[in-house]
C-alpha cells in the first residue's frame, strides 16, 4: 500500500541501492538553509513550512509534480526532527493517493554518525504528471472525531508531551507521548517493542486509531508511521489536531486538583 | 571553544552491580493485566505494586509514580541517560531527586511502568522493593570515602547491605517500611532519625586497627518522630549484618500489623523502652550469629575504587574564568581529603532535573569525575566528586551551558520540598513549588553568599508526614489549610531549631504562617539574627540557643519569635488581597483536597 513493497519503512540500506539504481525520490524535510549545506545525495528539499504553507491537494499536487514524482516514483522523506516532519510529507503525499511513499528509519543526523554518504549537489529534477485520488480513510476530521470518539472501537492517541496532555486534552483520549516511539538510533523502535507497548495500553489490532498532537499533525504524524510500521490496518491522522479543536469549542477535558507543572525543571 | 583538549579515550565507567530483574517486568505487566480485568483485587494489586516500586498519583489511579533505587546514591553516566529517555517517554520531561537518594518518575501511566521496569534493567537499576513494607533504598552519605572526618568509607557496607536484604525473603513482608542510613561522619548523615543509622568507627585491638559501626536504632520522622537511640559503644563490622538480621526479626516479630499509622519500628521501641529492646536485640543477635554465622556474610567489596583523571592536554585556555564562577565555588563545592580534588554538588529545584540537564550529567560525570559516576545525596541533590582542582572552571562553564550552575547548593538557599500537590495524595498545599520560591527569592537576595546562613536549612512537607523533613529543619514548615470565615486560605505550620546532626533534635513548633506570607517570615527571622547576633553566630546556633532557652540576645524564646512574627499572621480579607487565597503555582481561590494515602500500604 505505501513504500516499496508495501513497507512504510524504509531502511538505510534499501535506500542507498535504490539511490544507486536512480529508481526513488528522496525528500529532505528540513529547512533550505541546512539542505543547502548538505543532504543525502540526490534528494530535493521540501521545508515542511513550504508544504504547510498551503496544503491543499491541488497545492500538494502542484508541489508533488514539480519534485519530479509521478504515480509511480518511489518516495522516501527524512527530516532531522525524530522523523515527525517527514511523517508529514509522507503522510499528506498519501493523502493525495500516491502509492509508494516510506519514511527513512532515521533521522539526518543518525545518517551522517553512520559515516553515509552525504552532498552539496542540488540535483535539477523534471516537472511530472500525477493524477489526485484523495484516501479520507486515512484522515480524521474534527466532525469526524467528535463523532467516532466515543464508539468502543476507536481509539484516540494524543502524541503531545505528559504535561500538555495532563493540561487539557480530547476527552476519551490517551497519551502516548512522541518520545515513547524512538529507539536510541532509530525514528522508531523496533516492531516487538512498539506492538508491545499498545498491548499494554490496551490496543488492540482491530481498533480504529486517530492520532493527534499540538497544532499541525507532525509528531502524530509519527505516531500515524509508528502503528503503520507494525502494519495496524486502521489509522487515521487527526490532521489539524488539538489547535483545531480548541479553536473550534470543542470539549476539553483537563487532570484536576494537581499541580504537576511545578514538578517540571523547565 | 576552549583549547583543552578532551580526548575520549577513557570509556565511561560501567555499572558494577546488576540490581535488576527482567522477569520482574514481564510479571508487572501481566499483574496490572489482571488487575484491570477485575480479576486481582485492589488491596493485594496495591501491594504488588508497592513492593515494585510505584506508588498511587494524587486524584487518579491511572497515573503512578515510579521510585527508582539508587543504593548509597551511585548512578552511572550510561544511567543517567537512560533517566533522561524514560523522563520523556513516559513521563514529565523531567526526573526528581529525593532526599532519600532516589529518583522519581512522576505521571507515568500505570501500564507503562512495565515499561520503565524493562529499560531499567538495561543498565542494571531497579525501583523493586523501593516503596512498601520492605528495607527501603539503602542510604550512604554522599560524601563517604572523600569525607575528611571520616573513619573509613562506609560505602562497600551500605552496597553490601543493599544487596544483601534486596528481594530477601526476609523483608517482604515486614509490618511496615524500614529504613538504613549510613554516613560518613557525625556533620553529613542523618543516622538518628531512621531505623538503623550507622557511623563508621575504628578502635584499636592489640595493636590493629578494627572496624566496626555506631549503630543508632529506632529514630525516624513522621506524624510523630523519634530520635533514634544507640545500641553500644562499637559494633565490630563482623557484627554488622547479624545485628541488621537481629533487628529485622524482632520488628518482623513484634511490629504492629494493625495500627499501620503506628507501627514503624520507632513506635515499638518506645513502647517497650529502650533497655527493653535493646536487651532483645543483643539477645537475637548472639542466636543469629551462632546459628548463622557460617552462611551468611555480607559481601563487601571495598577493592580501592579505580581513579582515573581525565586525561587533558593543556590545562589553562587562556579564557577568563567564568562569570559567577567564585560565588558558585563558594556555595557548590566541597574539599575532599583527598589532596586536590573537589566535590560539586548541584543546586537542583527541590529536586528536579529535566532529561537534557540528566544527558548533560553525564557527559560531565564522563570528562571531570575521576571515580566516573555521580550521586545523589539527601537534600534532593546530586554530587560529582573526584573533581581536580584546576578543572573547577571549566565544568562550572558546562553546568552553565545545561543550566545547572546556580550557586548555593550547600547552603540555606537550597531548600527540601516534598512533592506536596504536584503529585502527592495526602498533600493540603504546594509545598514542592514554594521551596522553589523561597530558592528564587534567596539567589535574588544572594543568602548563599552569607556565611552566617550558610549551616542552617530549610525543609517543607505539604501535609504533617514529614517526608520534607520538616522537623529536622533549621526552619522547618508544613502545609495545612487556614480558614477566613468562608474562605480557606494556605498555611504553613513553622518549626524552628531542627537538627540531625551529633546534637539531633526536632524543631519546635512556633505558629502558623500564611503560604503567601512564609517567604517575609523567614527574612523576618534573619533580619532580627542580623540585628542580634553575637560575634560567632551563625543563624543556626543562634536558633538552637532560643530552643533550648540559653539565649544570651534579647530574643529569649520561641515566644519572642512568635511575637516578632505575628503580624505577618493577619488575615486579609478576599476583596482587599486574592493571592493570598491562592496557593502557589495556582490562580483560583484555595481549597484542601485530599485523596486516599498510601503511606502506610
Ligand atoms: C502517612 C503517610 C506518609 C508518611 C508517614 C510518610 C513519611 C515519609 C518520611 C518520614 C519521609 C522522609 C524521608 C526519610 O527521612 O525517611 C518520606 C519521604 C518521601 N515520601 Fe513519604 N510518607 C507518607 C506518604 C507519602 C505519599 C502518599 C507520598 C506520595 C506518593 C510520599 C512521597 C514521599 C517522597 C517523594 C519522599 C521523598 C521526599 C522527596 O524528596 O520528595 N509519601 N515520607
Ligand atoms: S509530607 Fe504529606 S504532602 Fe508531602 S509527600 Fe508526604 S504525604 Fe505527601
Amino acid at each position: 500500500m505505501c513504500g516499496l513493497n508495501g513497507k512504510p519503512i524504509m531502511d538505510a540500506d534499501s535506500l542507498r541501492s535504490l539511490l544507486r539504481d536512480n529508481s526513488i525520490r528522496v525528500i529532505d524535510v528540513r529547512r533550505k538553509e541546512d539542505y543547502k549545506k548538505d543532504h543525502i545525495p540526490k534528494s530535493v528539499n521540501l521545508p515542511l513550512a513550504d508544504l504547510l504553507s498551503d496544503d491543499t491537494p491541488e497545492r500538494v499536487l502542484k508541489l508533488a509534480q514539480s519534485l519530479g514524482i509521478d504515480d509511480q516514483t518511489p518516495v522516501v522523506a527524512y527530516d532531522d526532527t525524530f522523523g515527525a516532519l517527514a511523517s508529514r510529507v509522507a503522510w499528506t503525499l498519501q493523502y493525495l493517493g500516491h502509492r509508494d511513499v516510506s519514511l527513512l528509519e532515521m533521522t539526518y543526523t543518525q545518517w551522517k554518525t553512520l559515516g553515509l554518504e552525504t552532498d552539496s549537489n542540488e540535483p535539477s529534477v523534471g516537472t511530472k504528471t500525477h493524477s489526485i485520488a484523495l484516501k479520507p480513510e486515512i484522515m480524521a476530521t474534527a466532525d469526524y472525531l467528535e463523532k467516532v470518539k466515543e464508539n468502543k472501537n476507536v481509539i484516540v492517541i494524543d502524541n503531545r508531551e505528559r504535561l500538555n496532555y495532563l493540561e487539557q486534552h480530547i476527552p476519551g483520549s490517551i497519551n502516548i507521548p512522541y518520545r515513547t516511539l524512538a529507539s536510541e538510533d532509530k525514528i522508531l523502535r523496533p516492531k516487538d517493542e512498539l506492538k508491545r507497548l499498545l498491548q499494554n495500553r490496551g490496543i488492540s489490532d482491530n481498533a480504529e486509531v486517530i492520532t493527534y498532537c499540538g497544532s499541525v499533525g507532525t509528531l502524530s504524524g509519527l505516531a500515524y508511521y509508528a502503528l503503520k510500521s507494525i502494519d495496524h490496518p486502521n489509522v487515521k491522522l487527526y490532521v489539524r489536531s488539538f489547535k483545531e479543536w480548541k479553536n473550534l469549542n470543542k470539549p476539553i477535558v483537563k487532570q484536576e486538583n494537581a499541580d504537576y507543572w511545578d514538578l517540571s525543571a523547565e | 571553544m576552549s583549547s583543552t583538549v578532551v580526548k575520549p579515550v577513557r570509556d565511561s565507567k560501567a555499572p558494577k552491580i546488576n540490581w535488576a530483574r527482567t522477569e520482574e517486568a514481564e510479571n508487572f505487566a501481566k499483574t496490572v493485566k489482571l488487575f484491570r480485568q477485575g480479576k486481582i483485587d485492589p488491596d493485594s494489586f496495591r501491594r504488588f505494586r508497592l513492593q515494585n516500586g510505584a506508588y498511587g498519583t494524587r486524584m487518579t489511579d491511572d497515573y503512578a509514580m515510579v521510585r527508582i533505587k539508587l543504593p548509597a546514591g551511585e548512578i552511572y553516566p550510561n544511567q543517567l541517560e537512560k533517566l533522561a529517555h524514560l523522563s520523556e517517554a513516559f513521563s514529565i520531561g523531567s526526573a526528581h531527586v529525593s532526599t532519600r537518594q532516589n529518583v522519581q518518575l512522576h505521571w507515568v501511566i500505570l501500564e507503562d511502568v512495565s515499561e520503565i521496569m524493562r529499560s531499567l534493567a538495561d543498565v542494571g537499576l531497579t525501583s523493586r522493593e523501593a516503596c512498601g513494607n520492605a528495607v527501603r533504598n539503602v542510604m550512604c552519605s554522599p560524601l563517604a570515602g572523600v569525607c575528611g572526618e571520616e573513619e573509613f568509607d562506609a560505602t562497600p557496607y551500605a552496597i553490601a547491605t543493599a544487596k544483601f536484604f534486596l528481594r530477601n525473603p526476609l523483608n517482604q513482608a515486614l509490618p511496615r517500611k524500614f529504613k538504613f542510613n549510613f554516613t560518613c561522619c557525625e556533620k553529613h548523615g542523618m543516622v538518628r532519625m531512621t531505623d538503623v543509622g550507622l557511623i563508621p568507627q575504628t578502635r584499636s585491638v592489640g595493636g590493629n586497627t578494627q572496624r566496626g559501626f555506631k549503630i543508632f536504632l529506632g529514630g525516624g520522622l513522621g506524624n510523630k518522630s523519634f530520635v533514634g537511640h544507640q545500641l553500644e559503644d562499637f559494633t565490630p563490622e563482623e557484627d554488622l549484618l547479624y545485628t541488621s538480621i537481629a533487628v529485622l526479626r524482632i520488628f518482623d516479630r513484634l511490629g504492629d500489623r494493625k495500627n499501620t499509622a503506628r507501627n514503624r519500628m520507632r513506635y515499638l521501641v518506645d513502647q517497650m523502652g529502650w533497655e527493653k529492646f535493646r536487651n532483645l536485640v543483643l539477645k537475637e543477635r548472639a542466636i543469629v550469629r551462632a546459628t548463622q554465622s557460617v552462611v551468611v556474610t555480607l559481601d563487601i567489596d571495598d577493592a580501592p575504587a579505580k581513579i582515573s583523571n581525565p586525561i587533558r592536554i593543556s590545562g589553562s585556555d587562556g579564557k577568563s574564568v567564568p562569570d559567577g564562577f567564585s560565588r558558585w565555588r563558594k556555595s557548590n563545592t566541597f574539599e575532599q581529603k583527598q589532596n586536590g580534588y573537589h566535590s560539586v554538588s548541584l543546586t537542583l529545584e527541590a529536586g528536579d532535573i529535566t532529561a537534557n540537564q540528566l544527558r548533560a550529567l553525564a557527559d560531565v560525570c564522563r570528562e571531570f569525575s575521576a571515580e566516573g559516576y555521580a550521586r545523589t545525596g539527601f537534600l534532593q541533590d546530586m554530587l560529582i566528586r573526584w573533581v581536580p582542582e584546576s578543572d573547577l572552571a571549566q565544568l562550572y562553564s558546562r553546568l552553565l551551558e545545561a543550566g545547572l550552575a546556580n550557586p548555593g547548593s550547600l547552603t540555606m538557599v537550597h531548600p527540601v520540598g516534598c512533592s506536596g500537590t504536584t503529585s502527592c495524595n495526602l498533600a493540603l498545599t504546594n509545598s514542592h513549588r514554594l521551596a522553589k520560591e523561597i530558592q528564587r527569592k534567596f539567589l535574588d537576595l544572594k543568602l548563599d553568599e552569607d556565611n552566617d546562613l550558610r549551616d542552617s536549612n530549610i525543609k517543607i512537607s505539604g501535609c504533617p508526614n514529614s517526608c520534607g523533613q520538616h522537623e529536622i529543619a533549621t526552619i522547618g514548615f508544613f502545609g495545612g489549610g487556614g480558614r477566613n470565615d468562608k474562605d480557606m486560605y494556605p498555611v504553613y505550620q513553622l518549626s524552628i531549631g531542627g537538627r540531625s546532626d551529633g546534637e539531633t533534635m526536632l524543631g519546635v513548633n512556633v505558629l502558623r504562617i500564611p503560604a503567601k506570607r512564609v517567604i517575609p517570615a523567614i527574612l523576618k527571622i534573619i533580619e532580627t539574627f542580623k540585628a542580634e547576633r553575637r560575634q560567632n553566630d551563625t543563624l543556626k546556633s543562634w536558633i538552637h540557643k532560643i530552643v533550648t532557652g540559653h539565649s544570651d540576645t534579647s530574643t529569649k524564646s520561641v515566644a519572642d519569635i512568635k511575637k516578632i512574627l505575628l503580624p505577618l499572621t493577619v488575615v486579609p480579607s478576599a476583596a482587599e488581597d486574592k493571592d493570598f487565597y491562592a496557593d502557589y503555582g495556582s490562580d483560583s481561590s484555595y481549597h484542601t483536597r485530599t485523596g486516599k494515602g498510601e503511606c502506610a500500604a
